[in-house]
């Protein structure tokens, strides 16, 4: 049940390539995923789902369920025994749905039974009955129908005072003279369509009774502390009986920040006294996490003759869908990197989050910059055209360096290599375009052989973007490493960082590793019962922070040895990033030294080829030159760099979730395309290393710079093949059609 | 019904609901949860194992069609702690990030170069795009599959 429990013998300090510890687990079959468990006497949960996306309960039966072969229980919201709502940061989603759903494939009731057959049969059998509700399904007339929230959950939290309808959060940044001309101003409308994490371990954990009125739950999550902070006032429980365990996790990319089945399962297994698994399919797994916010974004840029930004302006829209999830900090971090890594003097930002019934959205790889880079990046080019300057050059003569003023007001003061990454990335020379004819694989549209080439023509494009490491805005964030040096001369590590397959595990032991000089350290099992809270595999924060906990608990374990010798040494050390303060709720600005704490910087060029005649493109090679601070497993941020590329091109070239009234059409695989072997070009990466001076050992976070520049990037050079605005992603075949 | 099958070269019996897949089978009632569940229609191949020698979706045979047949797993690629030329060469590549679609990608590459002890960038892409990655962007697979190639 329990994984990651002891690590086998792994030399490599800070800055080697080291393997993976559980790679060789991994490619075994032998790791344990949260979808893995099997106990004995254990039950199968389901849950029913709402098939409206907006809708009035009328009266839910659960009679004729009960009857069913091999069910233990069915449990409604009257069954929840304590707070009725969780949520990451505003308790507004039910657990289960009381008198009314807001979204497709909303939880409505939970069965456990011995089978998971019998349980989805038995689900069939409740006779819930609806009211269908017109959907609030277009996220500009949001503010102007009825309030899904009438209660506004959100309100008086520091934001600024709105009174619109389904307003989740609006902001504004005002920087400087809000009306500045330029000598040229470029506009654009851009449009970013509803993108899925598509980890492939689908949700999945197990919950187990303790006896005593207590839970343990085994499941595949992104912060295990914050589960237990939302999970145990739903069960009317303490914190200290609710114990949340880090099972083996298939990815997560932001999609497991909110709860999933974490108190469904707790419910089934206290009402029966059985252990319960619940694991949802693909189709499931779509309803069953937020998803990145759709976006809507105005803009004009405004610059001087010689290519300098004199104004830029920005209105950003997004669709939080029907539960406010992380939409106030994606809103807050659209609007905070929605000029990209560029300095201008002026500035104008506003971006609303709205309420609606589509499907929830909240945290994804970017987390709101990917949005606005798509936009931003777009009127880079834009402007270059418009001013005659090479796209390379103008981005480097506004590029952000150390010293230089935020939209918000913030002087940056750590590493900034904005320059640098543009140059290496413009220094990548791509391979030279292929002759004709060649191996149809080797062509837009592949082994469908549609073409011979004719209507193909190569496109060249690039960007940039930018994006804050770590929580921002004030939030106390901090992470805990507790470090045991044993009489055997071994070391153990404690911390609850969630390896969803980033390698944090593998930062854990290097820094380990560097700081105490031995090579014997293991990893103990990841949870809350042993020591405290590491915050969230988040916000590219993780390895910054774990770095910094575990190096400050092995100093002071050695202290400790050194003030002891011969004895055990047991320290937990807790480290805390350099502190930063919310922004000023009516102009966007800082009201401390700084909102956010560090920044990282993708710079990226694309070869793209597309098939004019038939729609259809090939993105050819990719070089990407990345602001990483120091790199502490280089083979590992590559990796990064690579499928984070990969997640950006997805939502340039295929991924959107497609919606009518809010209910989700593409709920699979098969209709919801992810980036296949052949869809991924070679990517060629530069490690830029320039030490973050707040961060130890000088590192900064790697997973979310590439995707949020790639999907500008290729789009870029999908623009340079056609001609064509494309001013929307996922481009489609239409839009590329000459 | 109660299934027979070969299981990496050793007989197992199971109890299968005649609706069951080869893959619940596997994971749920033989011990061999190795293959993996993310998306249970044939499009992402983390399931892939070999039926009678041929590569295919445990999500898509039901188990009572294995019942008789040979079936190899991810889990019988290993010779006890000794991994496979390709298990080892995804390890070195830095090819495994979370790992979900990895028994998968393991076992079609194996399978790959059974068939083709020398395939290029392009016959590797083709072969293994029915395996779907998440995390990795493929390039350090692409790197596993030469490197094994070379290998073996």
């Amino acid at each position: 049940m329990t994984q990651t429990v002891r690590q086998p013998l792994q030399v490599g300090k800070v800055g080697e390539v080291v393997r993976r510890a559980d790679a060789p687990p991994k490619v075994k079959g032998e790791f344990a995923y949260a979808s893995d468990a099997v106990v004995p006497g254990m039950l199968w949960g389901h849950t029913l789902r709402s098939p409206h996306s907006h809708a009035r309960i009328v009266s839910v039966d659960i009679s004729e369920a009960l009857t069913m072969p091999g069910v233990h229980a069915v449990l409604t919201h009257e069954d929840v025994p304590g707070q009725k709502t969780y949520g990451l940061e505003f308790p507004d989603q039910p657990v289960l749905a009381i008198d009314r759903v807001l979204y497709y494939g909303e939880p409505v009731a939970l069965v456990g039974a011995e089978h998971p057959e019998q349980a989805r049969r038995a689900a069939e059998k409740i006779r819930v009955v609806y009211e269908p509700l017109e959907p609030v399904s277009d996220m500009e007339r949001a503010t102007r129908q009825p309030d899904l929230h009438p209660a506004k959950p959100t309100r008086g939290h520091g934001y600024r005072e709105d009174d619109r309808p389904n307003v989740v959060r609006h902001m504004e940044i005002h920087h400087g003279d809000t009306a500045a001309a330029g000598d040229v101003s470029v506009s654009g409308y851009y449009e970013i369509g509803i993108q899925d994490q598509a980890f492939l371990g689908p949700e999945s954990g197990l919950a187990v009774p303790d006896g005593e009125g207590g839970v343990d739950i085994y499941v595949a999550t992104q912060w295990l502390h914050v589960d237990r902070a939302q999970v145990a006032p739903c069960l009317g429980l303490p914190l200290a009986q609710v114990r949340i365990h880090l099972a083996g996790v298939g990815g997560a990319f932001g999609g497991r920040e909110d709860l999933s089945m974490q108190v469904h399962g707790a419910l089934l297994a206290l009402h029966t006294n059985r252990p319960v698994k619940i694991v949802y399919n693909r189709e499931e797994s779509f309803t069953g996490h937020v998803h990145r916010h759709p976006a809507r974004i105005w803009a004009e840029h405004r610059a001087t003759r010689d290519g300098r930004l004199v104004n830029v302006r920005m209105r950003i829209l997004l669709d939080g869908g029907a539960y406010a999830s992380s939409s106030t900090a994606v809103a807050s971090n659209a609007a905070s990197f929605a000029v990209g890594p560029y300095e201008t003097p002026n500035a104008l930002i506003e971006s609303t989050a709205v309420y609606t019934n589509n499907p929830p959205c909240g945290a994804m790889r970017g987390f709101g910059a990917v949005q606005t880079a798509f936009a931003a990046e777009a009127q880079m080019d834009k402007l270059a055209a418009a001013l005659e300057i090479d796209p390379v050059e103008l981005r480097l003569l506004n590029a952000l360096k150390t010293g230089d003023v935020l939209p918000t007001g913030q002087t940056i003061t750590g590493s900034m290599p904005v320059a640098e990454c543009i140059r290496a990335a413009a220094a990548l020379e791509p391979p030279a375009p292929e002759a004709l004819p060649r191996d149809v694989i080797r062509l837009p549209g592949g082994a469908g052989n549609t073409t011979n080439g004719d209507g193909v023509r190569r496109g060249v494009g690039f960007a940039v973007g930018f994006k804050n490491i770590a929580y921002s805005e004030g939030f106390d964030d901090y992470t805990a490493a507790r470090v045991r040096l044993l009489a055997d001369g071994s070391a153990e590590v404690h911390c609850a960082a969630a390896e969803v397959g980033q390698g944090v595990t593998g930062v854990m032991l290097q820094v380990a590793r560097t700081e105490l000089g031995i090579d014997d350290v293991r990893l103990a099992p990841h949870q809350t019962a042993t020591v405290d809270s590491s915050g969230s595999a988040s916000a590219s924060r993780l390895t910054w922070m774990v770095a910094g906990a575990v190096r400050d608990a092995c100093r002071a374990a050695l202290e400790e040895q050194a003030r002891r010798p011969g004895e055990e040494v047991d320290v937990e050390r807790i480290y805390r990033h350099p502190r930063t303060t919310p922004l000023d709720p009516e102009t966007g600005q800082i009201t401390g030294e700084r909102a956010h704490v560090a920044f990282a910087t993708c710079a990226m060029k694309v070869v793209a080829e597309v098939d004019v005649d038939l729609g259809l493109t090939r993105v050819v090679w990719i070089g990407a030159a990345q602001d990483v601070g120091k790199a502490v497993n280089p083979q590992q941020v590559e990796g990064q760099i690579e499928g984070g590329t990969a997640q950006g091109l997805g939502l340039a070239l295929m991924e959107e979730i497609q919606t009518r009234g809010g209910l989700i059409t593409n709920a699979s695989f098969t209709d919801y395309l992810i980036p296949t072997a052949l869809d991924m070009p070679p990517v060629e990466s530069v490690l830029i290393e320039d030490p973050e001076p707040d961060a130890p050992y000088g590192v900064k976070g790697v997973g979310e710079p590439p995707t949020v520049v790639s999907t500008a990037a290729i789009v870029s050079a999908l623009r340079a093949a056609t001609g064509r605005e494309l001013a929307r992603v996922p481009v489609r075949p239409d839009d590329i059609c000459l | 019904m109660r299934i027979t099958v070969e299981i990496n070269g050793e007989e197992h019996q199971a109890d299968c609901w005649e609706g069951e897949s080869l893959l619940f089978a596997l994971r749920e009632k033989l011990g061999f949860p190795g293959s993996k569940n993310a998306c249970e229609q044939g499009e992402c191949g983390s399931c892939s194992v070999l039926l009678d020698g041929t590569l295919v979706c445990a999500c898509l045979v039901l188990a009572a069609q294995a019942d008789g047949h040979e079936v190899t797993t991810v889990e019988g690629l290993a010779d006890g702690e000794e991994l496979h030329p390709v298990q080892q060469a995804f390890v070195e590549a830095g090819a495994v990030q979370c790992g979900f679609c990895t028994p998968g990608l393991v076992v079609a590459t194996a399978d790959l170069l059974r068939r083709n002890p020398d395939p290029s960038d392009d016959e590797i892409r083709e072969a293994l795009s029915g395996n779907l990655c998440r995390c990795t962007g493929y390039a350090k697979i692409f790197d596993a599959v030469h490197a094994a190639a070379a290998r073996t």
